[in-house]
């Protein structure tokens, strides 16, 4: 108890000093390939930035599904010569049924629908309910899957469109099952990013029904859309796409010489090209409307058969418009609709402030601190400062360890800490002036102190952890920075007074052998 | 120099301080109940204060270059359909503050009209006040808000249990229930006065309010620790002495732990700022309530809980 071997020391030792190297290169410039070191990122609270919450609408991925399956059913019933009734999607329970014309003919329209296209193996299956009617159920599994690889996707679309804004340093990730957060770092006032995220962009061709009563119920595949900019007008348009935006391969925005307004220059991939010839050649005098998230920006006259794969849309465009329809389409579509459901945005001299203001209280209490325990406990209390420092050494080290964010409830957790760390000091020291009082030698008093203290310290620290490490499961932002930086700090603390503060004082023992101790 | 490297300059109390605690433990117990129901009182009556966190709703600040013209500002606002009713002036007389509450709807249409509600309140500060900065904007739909209330809750009432269990496993049921009665009375009393201060109760203060939590455990634990070797030390001496000498015998760290952890939370409340001050003020609060109940809350109840049972059950205690 009252010897540390020369190999105890040193790790101490080591330790430590691992410690402020750790550190240092937070004093350095920022980390690049050149210098891979570790720094602690600053939250977007201390140097300004945007944090975005968006949620992936996961019903509208099952109903695009099921409405494509409705489609396939319809067309396949129809290839086969089968008739069908009540043809219906029914998102409750994934899945799209109908009643067969007649029920005799039952286990032709399963074998016919069998052969509808799985997206992955068992998809769906197709069976007759105790009703009489049929129905092509989407299993569980599959939609969970496909709704993930909705959101990885959506990912991807949120990176591409946030890249070509210019945003430096934007980090995308995903949080739970069907959210992403989007942290762009010194941006304050992200409503045009918003826009941009919360636009699906999914742009497809359609051939217009001109024989479509545009005030009546629309006819089997068509469906009734409004114009973008004149929502009273509608348009009645085939539900089947000729042509997808997916097939785009650029996009960029342009503006005609003669009359000044905006428009969009596209450019297909070879299928997109193809069909696109295709679908101009046999519809020559044909209305084609482009439809963007199913609203109508324009629905001209097919002229001649356009070849080659390029067009251009010309609607009633701004300048902005133009340019950030061009970029959504670059970047893709997004799988289903992504709404922003909470934003933070903090200015940089507010960020500057809360910096200021941090580390402003953070010398102050430091400074407290030590004060409080040089006076109140003399020798020892100094070497419980030297510790203190130590500990805040070691959490600055394991934060850029990992590269942890501080926040600004981060600084006050690490300032508590502080305050709470000299708890063990004041434990320990208090025992050996108990054990002095009680009558024994300074070696014995010393031993028994830290002997008795050690176990309360664990306690003590033990439910403080519990609280914080439950703050951290359930906290979200800059609050589980106060968590992470406390429970760190809790962690340390153990070492600095289990290990070193013990050292030092041991080390002072040996050195002075005094008969009496400064408690 | 040596003076002040050398033995201590200042302490708390004298060695061999024998104050009689417990002599006042029933207007110790009776005051912080008094208190207490009074708290849950205020909590239904003026109520929390809800920051956007929990309630959802938007809050924009903005520092305006010169003197804020509000009425210009409402002016833009009005135009742009915001309600202008939440416009105040907050610190210096070129920085205005805007919080309104959001829909309380959770589908898409709402949780656009609370984006929508921050972008036009943005733009039309900066419409009036051309040069505006944002100094912070925050847009919480309903559905994060009530997600977020729902974990402060569970991050809260969990956090309770495990003190609960930790204590139990490694005290006697008696310090786990005592312990757990104290905390949920330091509690309510922080709540009360969350309600009176007016501060905005959101994330920050459940952090506070959990570190209080931990914090005042720990001062409980190291009074239950003595307790527990003065039961084992002294076999014959009554609970009521014991818990007594247990508490004088520990004061000098209860008050020092207490000093420095209020000596940390101080300039966190004078220089931290509207995001700390509030949070701070509350631990101060709750630093100076738990320091109370460990000595004047937390031991009475074991007393009551363990005046039969501990002395009796002697025998468990030193076995472990």
């Amino acid at each position: 108890m009252m010897y540390y071997s020369r190999m105890k020391t040193a790790s101490v030792l080591g330790v430590c000093l691992l410690g402020l190297l750790l550190c240092l290169p937070n004093l350095l410039p920022a980390p690049s390939r050149a210098m891979p070191w570790r720094q602690i990122h600053l939250g977007l609270d201390l140097r300004g930035g945007s944090y975005l919450l968006m949620q992936v609408d996961m019903p509208t991925i099952t109903r695009e599904r099921l409405e494509a399956l409705t489609d396939g059913v319809r067309q396949n019933l129809l290839a086969d010569g089968l008739g069908y009734r009540n043809l219906a999607t029914d998102p409750g329970s994934r899945s799209v049924t109908f009643v067969p014309r007649d029920p005799t003919e039952r286990d032709r329209d399963i074998a016919s629908l069998a052969k509808l296209p799985q997206a992955s193996p068992g998809e769906f299956t197709v069976g007759a309910r105790p009703d009489g009617s049929i129905a092509v159920t989407l299993s569980p599994t599959a939609m969970t899957a496909r709704a993930q690889d909705a959101v990885t996707q959506s990912i991807e679309i949120v990176r591409r469109r946030i890249d070509a804004t210019g945003a430096v340093d934007p980090e995308i990730t995903r949080q739970g099952s069907d959210r992403i957060v989007v942290q762009l770092p010194g941006i304050t006032d992200p409503e045009r990013v918003k826009q941009l995220l919360g636009t699906t962009a999914k742009m497809t061709f359609h051939l217009v029904d001109a024989t479509a009563n545009p005030n009546g119920l629309p006819p089997p595949g068509v469906e009734m859309l409004p114009m973008s900019d004149n929502p009273a007008q509608r348009v009645a348009v085939i539900r089947h796409a000729d042509v997808d935006g997916a097939d785009l391969t650029n996009a960029s925005p342009g503006q005609d010489t003669q009359t000044g307004g905006w428009s969009i220059n596209f450019t297909f991939n070879s299928v997109g090209a193809r069909r696109f010839a295709d679908v101009t050649r046999t519809n020559v005098g044909h209305q084609l409307a482009i439809v963007l998230d199913n609203k109508v920006i324009s629905a001209p006259v097919i002229q001649s058969v356009i070849a080659g794969g390029q067009g251009q849309i010309t609607g009633s465009f701004t300048a902005q418009q133009a340019t950030d329809l061009a970029l959504l389409l670059r970047a893709g579509a997004l799988p289903a609709p992504l709404a922003v459901i909470e934003e933070r945005s903090v200015g940089p001299s507010l960020g500057a402030d809360s910096i200021r203001a941090g580390a402003i209280s953070l010398v102050v209490g430091f400074v407290l601190v030590i004060a409080f325990m040089g006076l109140f406990y003399g020798l020892f209390g100094w070497y419980a400062n030297l510790c203190l420092v130590a500990n805040l050494v070691l959490i600055l080290a394991i934060l850029s360890l990992f590269q942890a964010t501080l926040t600004l409830p981060g600084m006050a957790g690490m300032l508590l800490t502080l305050g709470m760390a000299v708890d063990a000091n004041i434990l320990i020291n208090e025992r050996i002036r108990e054990e002095v009082k009680r009558g024994r030698t300074a070696l014995n008093a010393m031993q028994v102190g830290f002997q008795r203290a050690t176990s309360t310290i664990v306690d003590s620290n033990a439910t403080a952890l519990l609280a914080h490490v439950m703050l951290f499961v359930f906290g979200t932002g800059p609050v589980r920075g106060f968590a992470l930086t406390i429970t760190i700090g809790i962690v340390t603390t153990l070492f600095t007074t289990l290990l070193l503060s013990r050292m030092l004082m041991v080390r002072w023992y040996a050195l002075t052998r005094p008969t009496l101790l400064p408690v | 120099m040596n003076a002040l490297l050398g033995r201590p300059l200042l302490r708390f109390v004298p060695d061999g301080t024998r104050i009689n605690f417990m002599r006042g433990r029933f207007i110790g117990l009776a005051t912080s109940a008094f208190l207490s129901l009074a708290s849950v009182g205020l909590f239904f009556w003026p109520g929390l204060s809800l920051g956007i966190d929990f309630k959802g709703g938007i809050v924009v600040e903005a520092r305006t270059q010169g003197p804020a013209n509000f009425d210009a500002i409402r002016a833009a606002l009005q135009q742009r359909h915001v309600p202008a009713a939440g416009l105040q002036r907050f610190g210096a007389d070129n920085d205005v503050l805007i919080r309104l509450d959001a829909p309380s709807g959770k589908d898409a249409a709402s949780e656009a009209a609370t984006q929508s509600l921050v972008d036009r309140t943005r733009a039309g500060i900066v419409a009036a006040q051309p040069g505006a900065q944002m100094l912070r904007a925050d847009a919480v739909g309903a559905s994060v808000s009530s997600e977020l209330f729902r974990n402060g809750l569970l991050a809260l009432g969990l956090s309770l249990l495990m003190i609960l269990a930790y204590i139990w496993i490694r005290f006697e049921w008696e310090f786990a229930i005592s312990a757990v009665i104290t905390l949920v009375l330091d509690l309510t009393k922080t709540v009360g006065f969350l309600a009176l201060s007016r501060f905005q109760f959101d994330l920050v203060m459940v952090a506070a309010i959990l570190t209080i939590l931990g914090y005042s455990t720990n001062d409980k634990v190291v009074v239950y620790d003595r307790v527990r070797e003065n039961l084992r030390k002294y076999r014959s001496m009554p609970l009521r002495e014991l818990i007594d000498l247990s508490i004088n015998e520990t004061l000098n760290r209860t008050l020092g732990t207490s000093s420095t952890v209020f000596l940390a939370a101080l300039p966190l409340a004078l220089f931290g700022g509207a995001t700390l001050s509030g949070f701070a003020w509350v631990m101060l609060f709750g630093i100076v309530v738990g320091t109370s109940s460990s000595i004047f809350i937390a031991a009475p109840i074991l007393l009551l809980l363990g005046e039969k049972r501990l002395r009796r059950d002697l025998h468990a205690v030193q076995k472990r």
